[in-house]
């Protein structure tokens, strides 16, 4: 089946039942995407499917079709960062890191839909996510920047 | 007297050696004034030649051999040798090195000692560089323990001197012009009249030079990175990302494989079917392992859905089946044949507690590490070779447990430690590893990545040590007058390493006690006396390891006995407080949280204190007993750590540590029915969420003369400064973790 992921179409030989998560980590390298838990408890394989924040772990490739899947990688990279990714480095919010890139495009959604979002927003959106490490409060702060620095873009 | 043993100038020694086209600047030898048979330099450790610093044409390599959990190890490591070498962010990278008794952990043993921190008598110091001999000849290389700081602080920084002074001597020697008239900087020996010549320029001179080992360190004045918010090296790749995990690697010809092993830990297998699994595709074997079975597949996915499709007949669990068993172990160990260590006996605690004295038992459960990233190894077993990529805190034991079961002998075997999508102690094991070793040695030449689905890393986490604890106490003339306390709880280490080949020195486990015997309280009659329960379920190092459980133990009736007395949680404590570093700390965090001060109706706050690994710390939580449960307002921490290496990790590791001791005092537990642990997922071992994180405001102190690590004194007092707000809002005494089973969390 073809899929369309980070602006690519990309053949894939995979069974329809095999979750997303799954065929962008082991059949196409695409490795930003993290398995946490496989049950949709955690939200470390968030990815984006027509810009709507999803768990991939719980997403069947047969019901991707035509929709656009985006990634980390597909948000920003390095050289080219989204907004959200730029205000975790300034809040410097990582420590494992392992949950960020599910933690980022969470953010990425919620802005998306909701510039401004207040407090009480942001607790909702951002609960299904887990980080044992334990950086909520540094999650907060750099939603709060980059909300405010999208407005100004 | 203290001084007597304490380092001299001479203990700095770094070799150097050429290496392909540069220099690399090596290991760190401990001398001692004093001739000791313990502590004598033996010749494994100068055997094996590994530097900090590497210096060739292509660049600087900085050497950072505790890994890095998340914790921001590797930054902080190269940051140290950094501040002497002069060398900036971006001119150098870093690599987590090869295994190597030269990276023997001292600072660990030195925690090892059965002396409060703030001793500094002779007896303690000696006792500590005895632990530390011991652990060098062991040549453990532990990442663990709240110890990288403690343990790098010196050694890296000199490593950086000893470097930078050597490049000068070769940028004299190449231009006549004496080292006193150079200087260093960015990467650079820089000439009297600003010519710059680059460290890697001067490498292969400096090769062939003795390293100059006769250096000064700078003063803390003079200081650039350390004390200064360094921007760890990983913040980018972690926002976008590319940071590669364990779980992430790809070698080419690699197999996937997961396993499912015996969910009673240790128990065996008997049998099993794998008829249909085998059919299934992408399936390539299916292979009996130590206590369970392996499949190998061309993916992940395949792999697990292959193995939830084999059927088992799986042998009983070597401990009680149920948690009444456990339980009851437990209360069966307050025996004088159980007694492991007498921590403290201060004043004449039974001719105080007659009568009627206050009595309470307090429990704490088996609980998950649980770390984001699921357990993960590649290895690959060739003729006289083997290679290990993972993510470990013991990059030796893999070694050569990876050597054991391939039949080589540990220097065929290199291992490449990679980044850690968390551990909280669950790296110190090395199981998976070992099952990943019996799968690669069947298929010679393949790399095999081994996986475990979440659920197998629940099933096969090693967890945080269950607890019980009894005390007694008295109270006269609105003062604690007496506190009794007695913990029983099986014993991590000896857990940890009855998986390893080696013997666990037999000795009294300073964990059985950590947390509650040292508290820095004047109480006329206070008793600590730690028992150790044999025959439970298998335990492993969780983040704080026994002052998690017995910080909530010794704080929590503390605040009962406060609360008895009729004082003030928190003058109380201050005024019992005879160590003024500890005291200082509470004192900082009652005036941080505007302690006394009205927080209106249907809200309370709890103090709490505790020390651990040297750093004492005190919280203060404020809750609200809201319609949907107690909601965690803010939270209010003082710590002490010597000195801030950086401040911003130390505030990450801060509220980390609160949100880790928080959560999981909240929701979390393991208990065991049939012999397998219950909890499968993070659905029913959750821990604090996004909504239910409070503000955290931090403070760090610099009293204290030493400097510690940050990881894990904060997560101890947590528990009990939450339990002891939740009394002052509800009237409701919390003794057992998780206590969601007794009140609801908003």
């Amino acid at each position: 089946m073809k899929l369309k992921v980070d602006g690519a179409v990309r053949e894939v030989d995979v069974e329809p039942d095999m979750p997303l998560l799954w065929v962008l980590r082991d059949e196409l390298d695409i490795k930003g995407v993290k398995y946490g838990c496989g049950v949709a408890a955690c939200g470390a394989c968030t990815v984006h499917i027509d810009g709507v924040a999803v768990r991939s772990c719980q997403t069947l490739a047969e019901d991707v079709g035509e929709a656009e899947v985006t990634t980390i990688h597909g948000l920003g990279t390095p050289d080219a960062m989204h907004a959200v990714q730029e205000a975790w480095i300034k809040h410097q919010v990582a420590q494992c890191g392992y949950c960020q890139s599910g933690q980022i495009m969470q953010a990425a959604s919620l802005l998306a839909e909701n510039p401004a979002p207040s407090d009480e927003e942001i607790s909702e959106a951002m609960s299904g996510n887990l980080c044992r490490c334990g950086t909520f409060p540094r999650i907060r702060e750099a939603i709060k920047y980059a909300s405010q620095t999208m407005k100004g873009a | 007297m203290g001084k007597v043993m304490k380092y001299t100038r001479r203990a700095f020694l770094v070799g150097a050696a050429a290496v392909a086209g540069g220099v690399a600047f090596g290991y760190y030898q401990v001398q001692k004034p004093h001739a000791n048979p313990l502590l004598k330099d033996k010749g494994d450790g100068d055997a094996v030649f590994n530097p900090w610093v590497k210096i060739d044409r292509d660049g600087i390599t900085l050497i950072t051999p505790h890994s890095d959990v998340g914790q921001g190890a590797a930054s902080m490591q190269a940051a140290l040798i950094a501040e002497e070498l002069d060398v900036e962010f971006g001119q150098f990278k870093t690599d987590f090195g090869a295994p190597s008794p030269a990276y023997y952990n001292t600072a660990l043993a030195a925690e090892g000692a059965p002396f409060m921190s703030t001793d500094e008598s002779f007896t303690a110091e000696t006792m500590r560089t005895v632990m530390g001999g011991v652990i060098k000849l062991m040549g453990m290389q532990v990442t663990g323990g709240s110890s990288s700081v403690p343990d790098s602080i010196d050694k890296l920084r000199t490593a950086g001197a000893v470097a930078r002074e050597t490049l000068k001597l070769a940028a004299s020697r190449r231009t006549g012009i004496s080292v006193g008239r150079l200087t260093t900087k960015a990467a650079a020996v820089v000439l009297p009249d600003g010519t710059a010549l680059s460290y890697t320029d001067l490498a292969l001179d400096a090769a062939d030079l003795e390293p100059v080992n006769d250096v000064q360190l700078r003063k803390p004045s003079q200081w650039r990175l350390i004390g200064k918010n360094m921007k760890r090296l990983d913040v980018v790749a972690k926002s976008t990302g590319t940071q590669v995990y364990g779980i992430d690697l790809e070698i080419p010809g690699m197999v996937h494989a997961t396993v499912m092993l015996n969910p009673r830990q240790g128990g065996e297998l008997i049998g099993f079917d794998a008829s249909s699994a085998k059919q299934m595709r992408g399936v390539r074997s299916i292979l009996p392992v130590t206590g369970g079975v392996a499949v190998v597949a061309d993916n992940t996915w395949r792999a697990i859905q292959a193995a939830r499709a084999i059927e088992f007949d799986w042998g009983p669990a070597p401990y009680p089946a149920e948690m009444g068993g456990h339980w009851n172990i437990l209360g069966d160990s307050f025996t004088e044949e159980r007694l492991d260590s007498e921590w403290r006996n201060d004043g004449d605690v039974d001719a105080n507690v007659r009568g009627a004295p206050k009595v309470a038992e307090y429990r704490a459960p088996y609980v998950a590490h649980a770390p984001l990233e699921p357990l993960s190894a590649v290895v690959k077993i060739d003729d006289g070779s083997a290679e290990i990529w993972v993510a470990t805190q013991m990059p030796r034991f893999v070694q050569n447990n990876v050597a054991l079961i391939a039949g080589l002998e540990p220097e065929q075997v290199t291992v490449h430690n990679q980044f850690a999508g968390g551990s909280f102690g669950h790296r110190l094991e090395d199981e998976h590893v070992k099952r990943a070793a019996e799968i690669a040695k069947v298929m010679k030449g393949v790399p095999v990545k081994l996986t475990y689905s979440r659920e197998e890393d629940f099933a096969h986490d090693f967890p945080r040590q269950i607890a019980m604890a009894r005390m007694k106490g008295a109270v006269k003339d609105g003062r604690v007058e007496t506190y009794d306390l007695e913990i029983a709880s099986p014993s991590a280490a000896e857990s940890q390493l009855s998986r390893q080949p080696i013997d666990m020195p037999a000795s009294a486990d300073k964990q059985l006690a950590a947390g509650a015997w040292n508290l820095p309280y004047a109480i006329p009659n206070f008793r600590m006396r730690a028992y150790r329960a044999l025959g439970l379920a298998p335990t492993s190092s969780w983040r704080s390891v026994g002052a998690s459980t017995n910080g909530f133990f010794a704080d929590g009736f503390l605040d009962e006995l406060i609360h008895e007395a009729g004082a003030d949680p928190l003058e109380e404590r201050i005024r019992l407080a005879n160590d003024d570093i500890a005291r200082k700390v509470l004192e900082a965090v009652g005036e941080m949280s505007n302690w006394g001060s009205d927080l209106g109706s249907d809200r309370g706050r709890g103090v709490s204190f505790v020390s651990s690994f040297g750093v004492p710390v005190a919280e203060v939580v404020e809750v609200t007993n809201s319609d949907s449960g107690i909601r965690i307002d803010r939270v209010f921490v003082a710590a002490d750590v010597g000195r801030v290496v950086d401040p911003v990790m130390f505030d990450n590791m801060v509220k980390g540590g609160v949100v880790w001791g928080l959560g999981h005092a909240m929701n979390c537990e393991i208990t065991y029915s049939d012999g397998k642990a219950e909890q499968e997922n993070f659905w029913d071992h959750e821990g604090m969420r996004f909504n239910q994180c409070p503000e955290i405001f931090v403070r760090g102190l610099e009293n204290s003369a030493k400097i510690r690590g940050i990881g894990e004194p904060p997560v101890p007092p947590a528990a009990p400064a939450l339990a002891n707000a939740i009394f002052a809002a509800t009237g409701t005494r919390l003794r057992e973790m998780p206590f969601n089973k007794f009140v609801d969390f908003a």
